[in-house]
């Protein structure tokens, strides 16, 4: 059991436009254990959600290359034939959606849809049993009545709801392996705690693993072990959840957590964004990506706006910045 | 034909959801299809004209029976029913019990017998020549929307160039040799050649308005989160084409039918009018039509015999449609009539 579920070594994504080509992801690695809860956090368009897909190969069109690998169990999902994709797709691998809106068909009933996703790989089975799994899946989740409820069409959901149907769906199939791609963003806050708890018992009840991609740093808090940061296309920082809260090194790490408000500071400080805006992805600057908006850039001598900065270990995380590592490690709140 | 028994599909689901509804005031476990069929059976045009289409397709189908119990036949010569010079004795075309809508001046035929016939004919080239280029329509829609790429380019190309032919021009002028090409090729001679040529060329042009529709839909469609749910459970093209885009589609493929399957039933009656579609004695609309404007000055009725049952058939159609759109397309925002 020493490798883990799932490692990416070195994921390139392109897009080709009109425009010129998308690097939406820059060499990314990471792995992933068997039953672990892994967060990738990021602003958009850094790449997160294109990560996911291309875990899940996704990718619609011709215009997008995928290079690198991504070992799932020893099999690489980036070489498999289409048919390979379409079996682990659902049974190995599931995802849950970031719009429970639209992740629904309109035309069929819930009860429809979810034992339409267990027979995709589990043709010829009967529909009694198919019902009683269905029945069992909603109930699951936290859906009362579910002998009425499995007759009723999505927009008879509400948003919270149906976002447990869609996980009712992703984990019918007990994958090993779920990526939730923002999974609470489209809902109200009241709601993204059921629902991040949901995962977390559905988890835990089935020892699957999780990739949680989001931008919100209080969703990582409260449910991940491991925080993979991504900016413009590239990992800049990788820690324990405890470790990227509590001294996180990176400098845009640094300014995601100033730039949020938690229970905890002073209400009369004010919240620092991080200045400028991300770079366009088609016209990358060399370099740290992060060069122009990173107040330590000056002191490095044009260091980071010329040499790309490698994951280097600092402490328990690793981070990719030129700055020395014993500032890297500082505290937040001195020196840096 | 799969398109034209869903159509018919379509009528039974309205009788039984009338049942069904009655007991269940609340929308409640109501499909998007039977909320559209609650929708439509509210709008009153719209079920007016409902019935004045079935109206017209049960005189289609039973056209023999009808002409029988009436005791009318479209092919007859009644030389007792007109005078020498051809033209109907008796006021408004020789109406009379034993030709209640008069007879065919020259010939004496009875007007209601053919116009029976001929609903039976303009139905025939309506619904087979809409099904056929829906279908033709369809397929190339949802093929050009889910594979992009090059495969949309030449298909949107070739549409592009089917519409921007004359196309009525083409059809007259390519009449004679391709209905005689054709029965070269074994199809019977007469009026199944001439059928086959008129639904072959309807087909070739008029694939390329529901392709686009189809196509503009599969490719929002596509980028709806429930397709790419359905691939991330490992749904193969079937089943996100049959299972997940058509279900979507058929809303607006059926209004579409509905829209379109007048204008071949008129385009019919213009070929045949112009001389190039069926030829008498067969009865058609179209020829009557034609026929008729020969003589309006002795026997004006004549003219508006067929002329109204064509008028009527194509406005139910066309306000059917409009129903149907306002019941399952709600977004278009159009008020009611």
């Amino acid at each position: 059991m020493n490798t883990p579920l799932l490692s990416v070594r070195d994921l390139h994504v392109n897009f080709g436009t009109s425009e010129g080509d998308v690097q939406a992801v820059r060499g990314v690695s990471f792995d992933i254990d068997r039953g672990e809860t892994l967060a990738i956090v990021g602003e958009s368009g850094s790449g997160k959600s294109v990560t996911a897909s291309a875990i899940m190969r996704l990718n619609f069109g011709a215009d997008i290359r995928v290079s690198g690998s991504a070992l799932f169990e020893g099999k690489d999902i980036l070489s498999m034939g289409e048919e390979e994709v379409r079996k682990m797709r659902g049974s190995d691998v599931a995802m849950i959606f970031q719009d429970p809106l639209t992740a629904l068909n309109p035309f069929y009933t819930v009860g429809n849809q979810i034992s339409e996703a267990y027979t995709i790989h589990h043709p010829g089975t009967s529909k009694k049993e198919l019902r009683a799994l269905a029945l069992d899946a909603i109930e699951k989740v936290g859906i009362p009545e579910p002998v009425k409820r499995i007759k009723q069409y999505p927009h008879e959901f509400s948003g919270g709801m149906r976002q447990r149907i869609v996980i009712a769906m992703a984990l019918i199939n007990q994958p090993k392996l779920l990526i939730a791609d923002e999974p609470t963003t489209a809902l109200d806050v009241t709601v993204q705690a059921q629902i991040l708890e949901l995962i977390g018992v559905m988890q835990e009840e089935n020892g699957t693993a999780v990739i949680l991609i989001t931008h919100d740093l209080g969703v990582v808090a409260e449910v991940t072990e491991r925080v993979l940061v991504m900016y413009a296309g590239r990992l800049v920082e990788k820690a324990s959840v405890i470790d990227a809260f509590a001294s996180p090194t990176h400098p845009y790490t640094r300014g995601l957590l100033n730039s949020v408000k938690s229970l905890d500071s002073d209400r009369h400080s004010r919240l620092e964004p991080i200045p400028g805006i991300p770079p366009s992805l088609i016209d990358l600057p060399t370099g740290c990506p992060f060069h122009s908006r990173c107040r330590y850039a000056a002191s490095l001598n044009g260091r980071c706006s010329t040499e790309v900065p490698e994951l280097k270990a600092v402490g328990n995380s690793w981070s990719a910045c030129h700055l020395p590592v014993d500032l890297l490690a500082a505290p937040i709140k001195e020196s840096l | 034909m799969f398109y034209a028994l869903s159509v018919v599909n379509l009528e039974i689901d309205e009788i039984e959801i009338s049942a069904e509804v009655k007991d269940i005031s609340d929308s409640s476990g109501l499909s998007p299809w039977q909320l559209g069929m609650r929708r439509f059976r509210k709008g009153r045009l719209g079920v007016i004209a409902l019935w004045v289409v079935l109206f017209y397709v049960l005189v289609a189908i039973f056209a023999p029976f009808i002409v029988r119990l009436l005791n009318v036949d479209p092919y007859a010569l009644d030389r007792q029913a007109i005078n020498d010079f051809g033209l109907p004795k008796g006021p408004l075309g020789s109406m009379s019990w034993n030709h209640p809508l008069g007879v065919e001046p020259g010939t004496g035929r009875d007007i209601l017998g053919r116009l029976i016939y001929g609903t039976r004919l303009s139905l025939i080239i309506g619904t087979v020549g809409t099904v056929l280029s829906t279908t033709v329509g369809v397929c190339l829609g949802i093929v050009a929307g889910l594979r992009r790429g090059w495969v949309d380019s030449l298909i949107s190309r070739i549409g592009d160039v089917a519409l921007a032919f004359p196309s009525l021009l083409l059809i007259i002028a390519l009449a004679n040799p391709m209905t005689q090409r054709l029965e070269s090729w074994g199809v019977p001679k007469g009026n199944t050649a001439k059928l086959t040529y008129i639904l072959t060329i309807l087909t070739i042009f008029g694939w390329v308005y529901m392709a686009r529709l189809v196509r503009g839909q599969v490719l929002s469609l596509r980028e709806r989160d429930f397709v790419e749910a359905a691939r991330s459970f490992g749904a193969g093209t079937n089943h996100l084409v049959f299972k997940q885009l058509l279900p979507n589609l058929w809303p607006q493929i059926i209004i579409f039918v509905a829209m379109s399957l007048p204008g071949y039933v008129a385009l019919e009656a213009t070929l045949s009018f112009l001389g190039v579609g069926f030829q008498a004695p067969t009865a058609s609309w179209g020829i009557m039509l034609g026929d008729s404007v020969r003589y309006y000055r002795a026997d004006t009725a004549y003219l508006f015999i067929p002329g109204g049952a064509l008028l009527i058939l194509v406005l139910g159609f066309n306000l059917l449609a409009d129903g149907l759109r306002d019941a399952f397309d709600p977004r278009s925002d159009r008020q009611q009539l």
